[in-house]
């Protein structure tokens, strides 16, 4: 399942995190990641996500296995390690009675650079927070002080960058936005990996995805790849009169006759809004057929659901 | 990677930054109230209690109090200091960063025993105003104060890691530092107590740290100068010990 990265700037190997009279949050995870990539880790709340981040980042103590970057390892170069690893938690964290600028200054003092005010403009331009520089954080709007934590994680130039749900309980637009930055830090050369529960985040990011689900990595590929295989619309035709069998005419979609022939379900579609384009087309190929419809639900499965289908297609492969 | 001192510099930075920010509260309330006990006590009392071996009662109250003030100011600074970050979450800064056990103890113990000690000089400025004291051998006075200072800091910060609410972190400082050092000889010399009471009081560690300043100040001690000032490097090394171990392990700190 893990293909071996040439020259990986992560190599994380048998991640394994028990907590104490508690459940396994990771279950051994082997995961590599390139330089230079955006890399998604899709899974549910509660899959691992946080906890995966936390044990590279320090914020975890892993029960097992081992994880190395810019080929060091973690438990015995972790100054070496941490001080080019940034890490912008879920969490809106700091001291909000700091100003925008001093918090900023004081993160990449804590990561062992000399202070550089060129650098720090510099960074705090590119997330637009320079003219709130002189404000408490507590002042600025939730978007801004998102920026903050980001503007912090970037003061000291990290080469490896953690995004944990970057887009959790953000506005439309500002999701939007903080796509836009992301692929600008990429644009730049930081290697970026993000946590999401949303699809569509891994889809419009990612180079590559990994679906985590219970503690376990399920599946680690491309991210056109992966979204094949991803997302499922259900839609159901409620038919005025009962077919016996399919018309040629709709037999090359995925449907079957359900109810006595009184049901016509398709089940198809992948991440790419595949399925909902496939159910327009059947729908006016019904009215070209003359097949009459009464009713028409459409459903799309969730992330659990397609996991949980995920896992049991594995189980059957293995 | 050798130690991180830029990353000492920036959380002592930090901390002091948090301190002047607040600087009124911090300075004036403990300012206020050293001068009511020197009111009280020194001046309106003091002056019809004789003297102790030599020594104005005014006067030798003085290092019991600035023990006070230095034992709960370097004990509550260093709690909230690292409480605080732990209280909102900005701890994941300091775990993910390339900053050990030694790193955040310079800049942690480090800022909170600076603020007592700017707090104790004040302290010992307004003194000069309500009794007259001396300081009989000041290079032992300022090494001790420094050492005391240390000592409360490191265990404030054991306290702050400790705690898991505001509750914890006042209830050490309230039930159990402040009796012991009002027990300890801020306001009386043993030679004037009963036994048991007598026995009983050198139980009490800060006994031996208020009679250590006590010497340096006035030249006469309850208890050798050695002892004193053992018992306080004693006390800084069992809280080292157990703030690299609460590191090491992770305790209250990573899950």
């Amino acid at each position: 399942m893990v293909r071996d990265i040439a020259d990986p700037i992560l190599e994380i190997r048998g991640l394994q995190k028990t907590y104490p009279n508690g459940p396994t949050a990771l279950g051994g995870v082997d995961l590599s990641i390139r330089k230079g990539e955006i890399f998604a880790l899709l899974g549910p709340n509660g899959a691992g996500k946080t906890t995966l981040i936390g044990s590279v980042c320090g914020l975890v103590n892993p029960t097992g296995g081992t994880i190395s970057a810019f080929g060091h390892d973690l438990a015995r170069d972790w100054r070496r390690v941490r001080s080019r690893i940034g890490l912008v938690p879920q969490e809106l964290s700091f001291d909000m009675f700091d100003k925008v600028i001093r918090q900023v200054r004081y993160s990449r003092g804590l990561f062992g650079l000399p202070n550089d005010e060129a650098r720090i403009e510099e960074v705090l331009r590119s997330l637009s927070l320079w003219d709130k520089r002189d404000e408490p954080i507590r002042k600025l709007s939730g978007g801004m002080k998102r920026r903050v934590m980001i503007a912090k994680a970037l003061a000291h130039d990290p080469d490896l960058l953690f995004l944990d749900e970057p887009t959790a309980g953000v506005d439309v637009e500002l999701r939007r936005d903080m796509w836009d930055q992301i692929g600008a830090l990429r644009d730049r050369g930081t290697t970026i990996i993000l946590t999401t529960h949303y699809i569509e985040e891994a889809e419009e990011m990612a180079d590559r995805v990994g679906v985590i689900n219970k503690g376990r990595i399920l599946l680690v590929d491309d991210k056109a790849a992966i979204m094949a295989k991803l997302g499922r619309t259900e839609a159901h035709f409620t038919l005025a009169a009962p077919l016996d069998s399919l018309p040629d005419a709709i037999a090359h979609y995925p449907v079957v006759l359900e109810q006595g022939g009184f049901r016509l379900t398709y089940r198809g579609g992948d991440g790419t809004g595949k399925g909902k384009r496939e159910v327009a087309e059947l729908a006016q190929d019904l009215v070209r057929a003359g097949i009459a419809y009464t009713g028409l639900e459409t459903a799309e499965s969730t992330l659990e659901e397609i996991f949980v289908g995920l896992l049991n297609e594995q189980e059957k492969a293995a | 990677m050798t130690l991180n001192l830029r990353g000492s510099a920036a959380i002592l930075k930090n901390e002091l930054t948090r301190f002047f920010r607040t600087a009124f509260g911090s300075i004036v309330s403990p300012v206020l109230t050293t001068s009511l006990y020197f009111i009280v006590f020194g001046a309106a009392i003091g002056g019809r209690i004789q003297e102790i071996d030599g020594v104005s009662y005014g006067a030798f109250i003085v290092p019991g109090l600035l023990m006070l003030t230095l034992l709960s100011e370097s004990t509550s600074n260093a709690s909230f200091g690292i409480y605080m970050p732990k209280f909102t979450g900005a701890i994941y800064e300091l775990l993910s960063a390339p900053v050990g056990v030694a790193e955040t103890l310079i800049g942690f113990v480090g800022a909170a025993a600076l603020k007592s000690l700017i707090i104790a000089a004040i302290i010992l400025v307004t003194a000069l105003f309500f009794v007259d004291y001396t300081i009989a051998h000041p290079l032992f006075a300022l090494g001790y104060v420094v050492l005391v200072a240390a000592a409360f800091s490191l265990f404030g910060f054991v306290l702050g890691l400790w705690a898991d609410g505001f509750e914890r972190l006042q209830i050490v400082p309230m039930l159990i530092l402040t009796p012991l050092t009002f027990l300890g000889g801020t306001f009386y010399s043993i030679d004037m107590l009963a036994e048991p009471w007598r026995t009983v009081a050198q139980l009490n560690p800060i006994f031996y740290l208020i009679n250590g300043l006590r010497w340096t100040f006035t030249g006469t001690s309850d208890v050798p100068i050695g002892v004193a000032f053992g018992m306080t490097l004693a006390f800084v090394v069992i809280c080292i010990a157990i703030i690299a171990y609460i590191f090491r392990t992770g305790w209250r700190l990573r899950e």
